[in-house]
């Protein structure tokens, strides 16, 4: 168990990096608090498994320091650390049974047997492997293999955290989410701290108490999935989260206004008093598809003009233009999109302010 | 795209068949054919059944040559298999020592076999060699013409810079095939470099290391053109194998019925030890029938 401070980390492949694209990781300050469950999300390539792999031990950063609590452990090899890590593909020890992978880290640590046959029982009834312990490991599904690496870790009491690097790709979709909840249950029973890699923000956001948004070796943001959904602070985090992403419209301020095509979308107060202190070459208005309704009577309105409807079943996804822009909304199932719907209005406590990709307030 | 019966499809097999027909079973049925008959000259012949078969079974300068091919191919097996695992696992696995490495090791195997013993000869002899001289020059007299035991020793070194690379190669494939993951998981379960080895690179190198079994099983086992060079099967009888004997009886002698019927035997020999091995080496440590932990 342990509080996880990365301090002023970066780390670069190359040996000497000498511009900004040589950095895998740009340099970051972070801390994941003991008992927590983090998620880092991002795209292919944007650091998340460097950053990982930093913590883990098996990548030592090209700068700063990694701290569990309060020890220095940068310059720990990936043992001496006490984490446990699940990978993308399951690893298991295909000579063995499914309770000598179990013991296998604790057999390396000359535990003794007593207490390895007590442990390896524990946690094959928390997994709900107990049935499987004396068949071969790789006799079994993907997802009980994958349990098994998981297992490794929760054998040893004093893993400080679990790592996670994608651990669900491989698994069925149907038994991702028996998978998840499994999770869920280990983190609220034995608080461990967890961080888990992935791409999936449905994984992410269901998975973590927080999760950080990351790209291009940065992370954006880090924030409970409604911050992440409410308050994006980056343009990044808005399009990436959400499912269409935030629709960003090019404006202008004037007075205490935004306008987007001729049209005003007031502002409010601590919004303008924020973008005057920070001057900006371009403004975007950021608003989710979720809070522009086609029916409603009050708050700021727009002029659109609808083009498709697509029904997904539970919800309707209308494209529209403003101008020259395109706006999706989310509309209700049950309600009737008629094509010559001429305006919508805006949910105004869920309207933000981008200046130049950032948020602004 | 549509199914149809067509029976004059079995026509595009014709080549496949006459190819395989010329290069494989014509040869074969005509040692069956010799293997069956006792041959005089042309048009004469005299249908013999199992007579030659009966003649080589018992024939214990046969059985000398058989028990001196056991020893040399278990010798082989049992040095090769190792030395190659120990020496892939020494490899370097990245930068520019890879490709020189490779190109080292890949030498050998590149050079004709009669090149080979040629080569070996003049290493090891006494007056000029550089290996012969050195060793006799230190006091051990050392001649492999001469002495049983040297010529074995020479075979054997021969034998085993010819080949070990082939095993190194298959091993170094095998073992930069295992994904990083698994490395990195035997470190967090703070695995030893002997448990890694154990548990991970030798079930992972199963595949490759049966290739390599039944490869150095089957060539060593026919092996014929290096010690027929290097030793001709001598001193006396100490290097007569298998294949040198069948040459002396086929060639030397001309005794084609009783070659023939040896070649049968020494075929399925081949075929069985062959079928064994890869039954043995597909179900070790699964558990499949026992082995393992």
């Amino acid at each position: 168990m342990a509080r996880i401070h990365l301090d002023g980390i970066a780390h670069s492949y190359s040996p000497s990096p000498e511009s900004d694209p040589d950095w895998a990781l740009k340099a970051l300050d972070q801390v994941w608090e003991h008992g927590g469950a983090y998620a880092l999300l991002g795209p292919s390539g944007c650091g998340k498994t460097t950053l990982l792999n930093v913590i883990s031990g098996l990548v030592t950063p090209t700068q700063g320091r990694v701290l569990f609590d309060e020890t220095d452990v940068t310059g720990l090899a990936t043992e001496q650390r006490n984490i446990a890590q699940v990978f993308q593909f399951p690893v298991i020890y295909d000579t063995m049974t499914v309770a000598e992978n179990l013991a296998f880290p604790l057999r390396n640590r000359s535990v003794d047997e007593g207490t390895v046959k007590t442990r390896v029982a524990e946690v094959a009834e928390l997994l709900d492997l107990s049935g499987d312990l004396n068949k071969r490991a790789r006799r079994l599904t993907a997802d009980a293999k994958q349990k098994i690496s998981l297992g490794r870790g929760l054998v040893r009491s004093d893993v400080a955290a679990i790592l996670f690097d994608e651990p669900l790709t491989v698994i069925d979709p149907h038994l991702k989410w028996q998978l998840r909840r499994k999770l869920k249950q280990i983190h609220e029973r034995f608080k461990l701290t967890l961080v888990y890699v992935t791409h999936d923000q449905n994984e992410a956001l269901t998975f973590a108490d927080r999760v950080a948004v990351m790209q291009g070796g940065r992370i954006l943001q880090v924030g409970t999935p409604q911050e992440l959904f409410e308050a994006p602070v980056h343009r990044y985090v808005g399009f990436f989260i959400g499912s269409p992403g935030m629709n960003f419209l090019p404006c202008a301020l004037d007075g205490g206004d935004a306008v987007v095509q001729g049209q005003r979308v007031p502002l409010g107060p601590d919004v303008l008093a924020a973008a005057a202190k920070r001057p900006a070459q371009a403004y975007e208005l950021g608003v989710r598809p979720e809070f522009i309704t086609l029916d409603g009577e009050t708050g700021p309105r727009l002029d659109i003009s609808v083009g498709k409807v697509e029904d997904l079943g539970n919800f309707k996804i209308v494209t529209a233009s403003v101008g020259e822009h395109r706006l999706k909304i989310k509309a209700p199932e049950h309600q009737s999109v008629a094509p010559d719907i001429a305006a919508v209005r805006l949910r105004p406590d869920m309207v933000r302010l981008y200046a130049d990709g950032e948020l602004v307030g | 795209m549509d199914k149809w019966q067509d029976n004059r499809a079995w026509f595009m097999v014709l080549p496949v068949f006459a190819i395989v027909a010329i290069s494989a079973i014509i040869p074969l049925m005509t040692v069956v054919n010799y293997s069956v008959q006792d041959i005089f000259g042309p048009g004469q012949r005299v249908f013999v059944g199992t007579e030659w078969f009966k003649e080589v079974l018992t024939n214990s300068r046969l059985h000398d040559a058989f028990i001196r091919q056991l020893i040399f191919s278990t010798l082989v097996l049992v040095i090769e298999i190792p030395l190659g695992v120990l020496v892939a696992l020494a490899l370097p696995k990245r930068g520019w020592g890879v490709p020189v490495s490779l190109v080292l090791l890949a030498l050998p195997l590149l050079i004709p076999w009669n090149v080979i013993g040629t080569i070996w000869i003049i290493f090891t002899r006494p007056d000029i060699g550089l290996f012969g001289a050195a060793i006799n020059g230190l006091g051990i007299s050392f001649d492999h013409t001469a002495n049983p035991l040297d010529a074995w020793v020479t075979v054997m070194l021969m034998e085993v810079w010819h080949w070990t690379p082939l095993v190194v190669l298959l091993a170094y494939a095998g073992l930069r095939a295992i994904p990083e993951a698994y490395f990195q998981a035997a470190r967090i379960d703070g695995a030893s470099a002997w448990a890694t080895f154990r548990y991970i690179q030798l079930p992972k190198m199963r595949g490759v290391l049966t290739i390599a079994v039944l490869l150095r099983f089957m060539d060593s086992f026919l092996i014929y053109a290096e010690p027929f060079v290097l030793t001709g099967g001598g001193p006396g009888n100490a290097t007569t194998f298998l294949s040198i004997h069948l040459v002396k009886m086929a060639v030397g002698q001309f005794d084609l019925g009783p070659a023939a019927a040896f070649s049968l035997i020494y075929f399925l020999i081949v075929l069985l030890f062959s079928w064994l091995f890869y039954q043995a080496l597909q179900n070790v440590g699964t558990g499949d029938k026992g082995g393992g932990r």
